[in-house]
């Protein structure tokens, strides 16, 4: 435990690409599932159908797979990224698959009849979406994005097999040189992980709270 | 509900939403043309690279010693997550705040450690060298001990989506706590779980990949050593990727015809981090 704490900053360094990869992959599958969730809900069949492929194909394949495929198989398409760029790129089109659920699930959750109820009352299709329609959406978006967010977080940690020094490639160096300490080490790495999707789950309670209106 | 938004389209819309239509194709098409283009450029269909996949040998070696394996850990570490799932579930649901609050921090934590850190540290410390409990079994004790944590939140969700009058009718013809839990609210309850915990070997399916990282056996092992005799990685992550999501539709497809046999049109159970239909189980 000692060489853990004489080398703290390690330990702060690994939580701090953690984090790094969290949020940059993050804000990009936010983007991207979104978009993807857009093409699901709209009016164009073939864009819709490409999407639902593109949700199945990735939800059902595990991120491992996923990391393999962007650390081994971009270098055989002649395309040379660092490792950090590949880890995000495998994290990301792994996330928005789920971003992309998450999202759309909150749009259908809207009650039909708030549409319907808009339009009768003789609201424009842009005032349907933006006083009625969407309100209401992203209220319902705001759990189920706080979930995947949360499962992001701890899956940044598959980056650990596929050469970044994140926080668990990092408790597997120090658990090899102190064999002694090993429960402590891990206790140490968990609490970390344990800070991390707590304050996640706290901004996602935070954003509900925020948006809450009474209902019945 | 795109139909209510907004008034029926009229000629011009429907026109410009084939060019959409047309538009959406064609770059599809053009993505996908792209991709071939740089696996033919790179030589990566080459016929040499996919050959071990349709040899009897290799393929054999995937479908028993990767396939078979990694069913075997994923179902077994699900049958115990039930019932790792079950005694914290319900302790999470105990009237004596000494058995709630540990059972609430072990869930807890389970719930948010990474699978993989969890797997190195049962790896290194219990399963490794001399007298080890070995690869197979750090594998399958990480995901019993997270899906157990989610399956606790299952378990803890469907018991409370009983009828409160259930419970209540069994107190007054006096039954006690016990038994009320087990011959009035277990049972109902396990009908509405039944789909979430099928949904969750879904997940455990796709995390005994990560045993990958302890060269524990499964497919990715078998796609290991196959990728690293003829460097075909692309190759395999694909097959193996084929391999996985066949499995997975198949397990998704059994677990929404449980549902509607045993629950029909009812709501299905939500519980955060494990829901099917907003599909935030990763």
């Amino acid at each position: 435990m000692d060489d853990v704490i004489s080398n703290f900053d390690l330990v702060l360094q690994a939580f701090r690409l953690t984090i790094e990869l969290f949020v940059v992959s993050g804000i990009l599958s936010l983007i991207f599932g979104t978009a993807l969730a857009a093409m699901r809900v709209g009016p164009v069949a073939v864009l819709a159908r490409a999407a639902a492929l593109y949700v199945a194909l990735v939800r059902n394949t595990p991120l491992l797979i996923v990391f393999i495929l962007a650390t081994f198989g971009l270098p055989k398409l002649d395309v040379q990224l660092p490792f950090f760029v590949k880890g995000v790129i495998a994290l990301t089109v792994y996330t928005s698959a789920f971003v992309c659920e998450a999202v759309r699930s909150g749009i259908n959750s809207v009650p039909l009849g708030q549409a319907e109820a808009a339009r009768a009352t003789g609201l424009t299709f842009t005032q349907t979406m933006s006083n009625v329609v969407l309100p209401q959406a992203l209220r319902a978006v705001v759990p189920p994005l706080t979930s995947t967010m949360i499962a992001l977080a701890k899956n940044t940690s598959v980056g650990a097999v596929f050469g970044l020094f994140e926080a668990t490639a990092r408790m597997r160096y120090f658990s090899n040189n102190n064999a002694s300490d090993r429960t402590l080490i891990f206790l140490t790495f968990a609490l970390g992980y344990v800070i991390i999707v707590e304050l996640i789950s706290a901004a996602g309670l935070g954003l509900e709270r925020r948006g809450r209106v009474a209902t019945r | 509900m795109t139909s209510v938004l907004f008034d029926a389209p009229g000629p011009a819309t429907r026109r410009r939403h084939r060019m959409y239509s047309l538009l959406g194709t064609v770059l599809l098409l053009a993505a996908a043309g792209f991709v071939l283009w740089r696996l033919q450029e790179t030589g990566q269909l080459a016929y040499a690279l996919w050959e071990p996949f349709v040899t009897p040998s290799y393929m054999r070696a995937l479908l028993v010693e990767g396939m078979l394996k990694t069913l075997q850990m994923a179902f077994g570490s699900v049958l115990l997550a039930v019932v790792f799932g079950l005694v914290f579930g319900v302790a999470k649901l105990s009237e004596h705040g000494w058995v709630r609050w540990p059972a609430f921090v072990v869930v807890e934590f389970f719930r948010a450690v990474p699978v993989l850190l969890l797997m190195f540290f049962i790896f290194l410390t219990y399963g490794a060298g001399e007298g080890g409990i070995g690869s197979y079994w750090s594998v399958v004790i990480a995901l019993t001990l997270y899906n157990g944590a989610v399956l606790a939140e299952v378990f803890r969700a469907g018991v409370l989506a009983v009828p409160h009058g259930q419970a209540e009718a069994a107190y007054a013809l006096g039954l006690r706590k016990s038994q009320v839990m087990t011959s009035v609210l277990l049972p109902q309850a396990v009908k509405i779980m039944l789909p979430a915990i099928i949904s969750q070997c879904v997940v455990a399916l796709k995390d005994t990949s990560l045993g990958y990282a302890i060269l524990a056996p499964g497919l990715t092992e078998v796609g290991k050593s196959i990728f690293q005799e003829f460097s075909n990685q692309l190759q395999a992550a694909i097959v193996l990727a084929a391999m996985f999501i066949a499995v997975n539709l198949l397990l998704s497809a059994l677990a929404t015809w449980v549902q509607r046999k045993l629950v029909g049109e009812r709501k299905p159970l939500t519980v955060p981090m494990v829901g099917r239909d907003t599909s935030t189980a990763i």
